[in-house]
């Protein structure tokens, strides 16, 4: 249920001058804004989209649907899934689980981060890349593993993990 | 003649999509015409990429780790009626499949999960069928207590006792709830089942819903398993055209239909109250029981929650009858138990076996034993909320009491095996690490108390551990499990009482001689150079990120321990052993 006022406008206008486009999300309200409790489908699609999930859009989603900002916030916040903050082109997930730790996924993220030259969590001035830790990505028989944009490499070592990432940087200075 | 490429996400990240793409090109090159398809986790994932060809008279041969040179080679073989020799599964590791007794797992790395008709040459969906025109939902529930089946999510609880409360639970809307969340990091078989077999899941839960009266199902499942949500779409979508979902289910009054939630990463909504907040669109909390969800659940309707696997299961034991399942296993574990085996563990993979077998028989027997002939030291069973079995304890028996009785849990059946090389106030360090970022936060304890177990046991590791410290860690464990409402923060500090338990003198080595055996905390080691075998290559002294290593060609090489940042390059880099860590 929206309201009178004209929140929804001044919402979207705030969005607008930060260069998100909102009308994009109107099927996802069309389709999710009716039934009762689809707010993590709609941020799930809402961060497919826009690939994050700024504040101001939350806020612009609170008034969408009805729900309270808070509690908006509150659920975004909640699972490790969400990101409130924009993402590198290439978001490498790295396997921090039990399997992947036991085979030296510690040694791994070392050397990540001394390609990338970030800590885990940031991403390069550039905008490239993402280091994210993640529990487990379920192929914890070839581990340590690390997906990058939805594509799994297993067996990793420092060296590979490096390599991959240098092939990657590569591929986007041609 | 055709191919069958294994396309689990293990298969896939082992290069099977790669594969099998050459595959389709260089037949089509070829201008032959053998058909390419798909099949799920067959469990021995170190083998991967694995291709079978199956000859027009229908004899199978497996192809290992294939890669897209190999598979032209198989490919021109098969041709000529012959058989690419050296890329065929050797029988040792042909002989793991014989070990296993295959219930829940039986259509995986078998048949195409995208292909419904597969699956009904199984005999599946008669199953259902015969339950909805010859049973009642009684008859139902009892062949699942003749079974003796238990919930294979971790609590081992009685599936006949839920769906009983279930159905005499008060009200017409009732939820049938899949708990596909398979949080336990190191365990990979709910994701096995949903890639590989998913209309296995769906008849399960659809015998189960025709036995409470339920009409509304919902599949919660991980968010990390993208190709698990497609896998499992696309085969409702293929039950639905063939009337196995929907409405008048067999013509008859019976009705049933399922959806996907996916998760958004928090491991506290495997819990069953936190998962139906999750399903709600709120924060994933857990509350208070009683209520139980089969009286008050999703929506504050009747709700069975079931793992996977137990559901998986359900098919099987209709079509074959309770006291087959019975017949198997031990006194109080009726049936067979899936096993992701991982870690320092030679052949890594899933397994399916009775239970009552011991754990050195999973670990020897069907995983080859530890990685480069190293010792074995422990196996962590049952995830963040399990414990580890020590290897003075091989023998013990894997059924829910015996397991209970070593401190460790059964759990949804992740064994990752630990060797010499790995240290064990580490690995409890890790777990509550893993716990305190994963705890809700909701109960003081479980919240404020992992964070302080956590930093105790960071001390250790770091060389700053104080007397004292293993009876307050002990301390706080047990006030931690007793003030905790959810079975997180009520096992959370099962992993450091059992490490304490079995590796005291690992927590007083590092508390008292500020030494870790394992020599993997960082702090607590130093790396030198043997003159004896250093022959001044320098390779190590180039590789160094730091410049801490000195010497002239052909001379020994020597360690400034002041720059050195334990990195271990040094080690990994010489090719002659000279790098000693102490
Ligand atoms: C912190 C926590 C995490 C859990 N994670 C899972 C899980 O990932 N998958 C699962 O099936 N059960 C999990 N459980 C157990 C469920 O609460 C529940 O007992 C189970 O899904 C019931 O199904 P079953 O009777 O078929 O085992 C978890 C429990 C707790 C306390
Ligand atoms: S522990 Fe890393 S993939 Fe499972």
């Amino acid at each position: 249920m929206s309201c009178n006022c004209n929140c929804a406008q001044l919402s979207f206008a705030e969005l607008e001058k930060a260069g998100i486009d909102a009308t994009l999300l109107e099927p996802i309200f069309e389709k999710y804004g009716k039934i009762e409790g689809s707010l993590i489908t709609i941020l799930q699609h809402a961060q497919d989209i826009y690939g994050y999930l700024p504040v101001a859009l939350l806020n612009y989603i609170a008034i969408k649907t009805g729900i309270k900002p808070a509690k908006v916030l509150g659920v975004a916040t909640f699972y490790a899934q969400f990101r409130l903050e924009p993402v590198g082109k290439y978001l490498i997930m790295l396997c921090q689980g039990t399997a992947c730790h036991v085979n030296g996924s510690v040694d791994i993220e070392t050397a990540i981060c001394e390609e990338l030259n970030i800590k885990e969590g940031e991403t390069t001035p550039d905008g490239l890349f993402t280091l994210n830790n993640v529990a487990c990505l379920g192929c914890c028989s070839l581990s340590p593993v690390m997906m990058i944009n939805g594509e799994t490499y297993g067996a990793l070592t420092p060296a590979k993990a490096k390599e991959i990432i240098a092939g990657i940087k590569a591929k986007e200075v041609e | 003649m055709k191919m069958v490429v294994g396309k689990g996400s293990c298969g896939i990240a082992a290069g099977a999509n790669k594969v099998s793409a050459v595959a389709e090109e260089y037949i089509a090159q070829k201008g032959l015409n053998i058909p390419v398809t798909v099949t799920g986790c067959i469990g021995m994932c170190y083998l991967e990429p694995i291709v079978d060809v199956i000859d027009d008279n229908g004899e199978k041969t497996t192809y290992i780790k294939v890669t897209t040179d190999t598979i032209k080679e198989i490919i021109d073989a098969a041709c000529e009626g012959k058989k690419a020799e050296k890329y065929i599964i050797d029988a040792e590791d042909k002989a793991i499949l014989d070990k296993q007794t295959r219930i829940a797992l039986r259509n995986c790395g078998i048949i195409d999960p995208e292909n419904i008709e597969e699956y009904i040459a199984k005999g599946g969906y008669k199953a259902i069928e015969k339950c909805i025109k010859n049973m009642t939902q009684d008859e139902v529930i009892e062949e699942i207590k003749v079974s003796g089946l238990a919930g294979r999510g971790g609590a081992g609880f009685p599936t006949w006792f839920k769906w009983t409360a279930a159905k005499n639970a008060q009200g017409t809307k009732k939820y049938t709830i899949c708990n596909a969340d398979e949080g336990d990091p190191g365990a990979f078989m709910d994701r096995a089942v949903i890639e590989g077999d998913p209309h296995t899941l769906i008849e399960g839960m659809l015998i189960g819903a025709y036995a409470m009266g339920s009409d509304d199902g919902v599949v919660y499942v991980r968010a990390e398993y993208p190709l698990a949500i497609v896998r499992l779409e696309n085969a409702i979508k293929q039950a639905r055209d063939k009337g196995f979902l929907g409405k008048n289910i067999f013509g008859s009054h019976f009705s049933f239909d399922l959806r996907i939630k996916a998760g958004a990463g928090a491991f506290v909504c495997g819990e069953e109250t936190a998962l139906i907040a999750s399903l709600e669109g709120e924060r994933g909390m857990p509350r208070l029981k009683p209520p139980f969800p089969a009286q008050k659940g999703f929506w504050q309707k009747p709700s069975n929650i079931n793992n996977v696997e137990t559901y998986a299961n359900v098919p099987w034991i209709l079509a074959e009858g309770g006291d087959k399942f019975c017949a198997m296993g031990t006194e109080n574990s009726k049936g067979t138990k899936v096993f992701a085996l991982t870690g320092k563990i030679k052949k890594g993979g899933l397994v399916e076996i009775p239970m009552g077998a011991k754990v050195g028989d999973v670990i020897y027997g069907v995983g080859g034993g530890i990685k480069e002939g190293k010792a074995f030291k422990a196996v962590q069973m049952g995830g963040p909320s399990g414990g580890c079995v020590p290897a003075e304890l091989i023998d013990t028996i894997i059924d829910y009491k015996s397991l209970a009785a070593t401190g460790a849990i059964m759990g949804s059946g992740g064994m990752v095996v630990m060797d010499e090389t790995t240290c064990m106030v580490d690995m409890a360090r890790f777990f509550l690490d893993f716990t305190c970022k994963e705890s809700c936060g909701k109960c003081i304890h479980c919240r404020i108390g992992t964070k302080r177990m956590l930093e105790i046991l960071t001390r250790i590791t770091e060389g700053e551990g104080k007397d004292g410290d293993i009876e307050l860690l002990e301390n706080l464990a047990n006030q931690i499990k007793s003030s905790s409402l959810c079975g997180l923060g009520q096992t959370a500090p099962n992993p450091v009482l059992t490490t304490i338990r079995y590796f005291r003198n690992e927590y007083e080595d590092h508390i008292y001689n500020k030494k870790c055996t394992a020599k993997q905390c960082k702090p607590l080691i130093s790396f030198e150079i043997d003159a004896e075998k250093c022959v001044g290559c320098t390779m190590c002294a180039r590789n160094c990120p730091v410049n801490a290593i000195t010497g002239k060609v052909k001379e020994t090489h020597v360690i400034d321990k002041n720059i050195c940042i334990k990195c271990g390059k040094c080690v990994t880099s010489c090719k002659f052993d000279a790098v000693k860590i102490n």
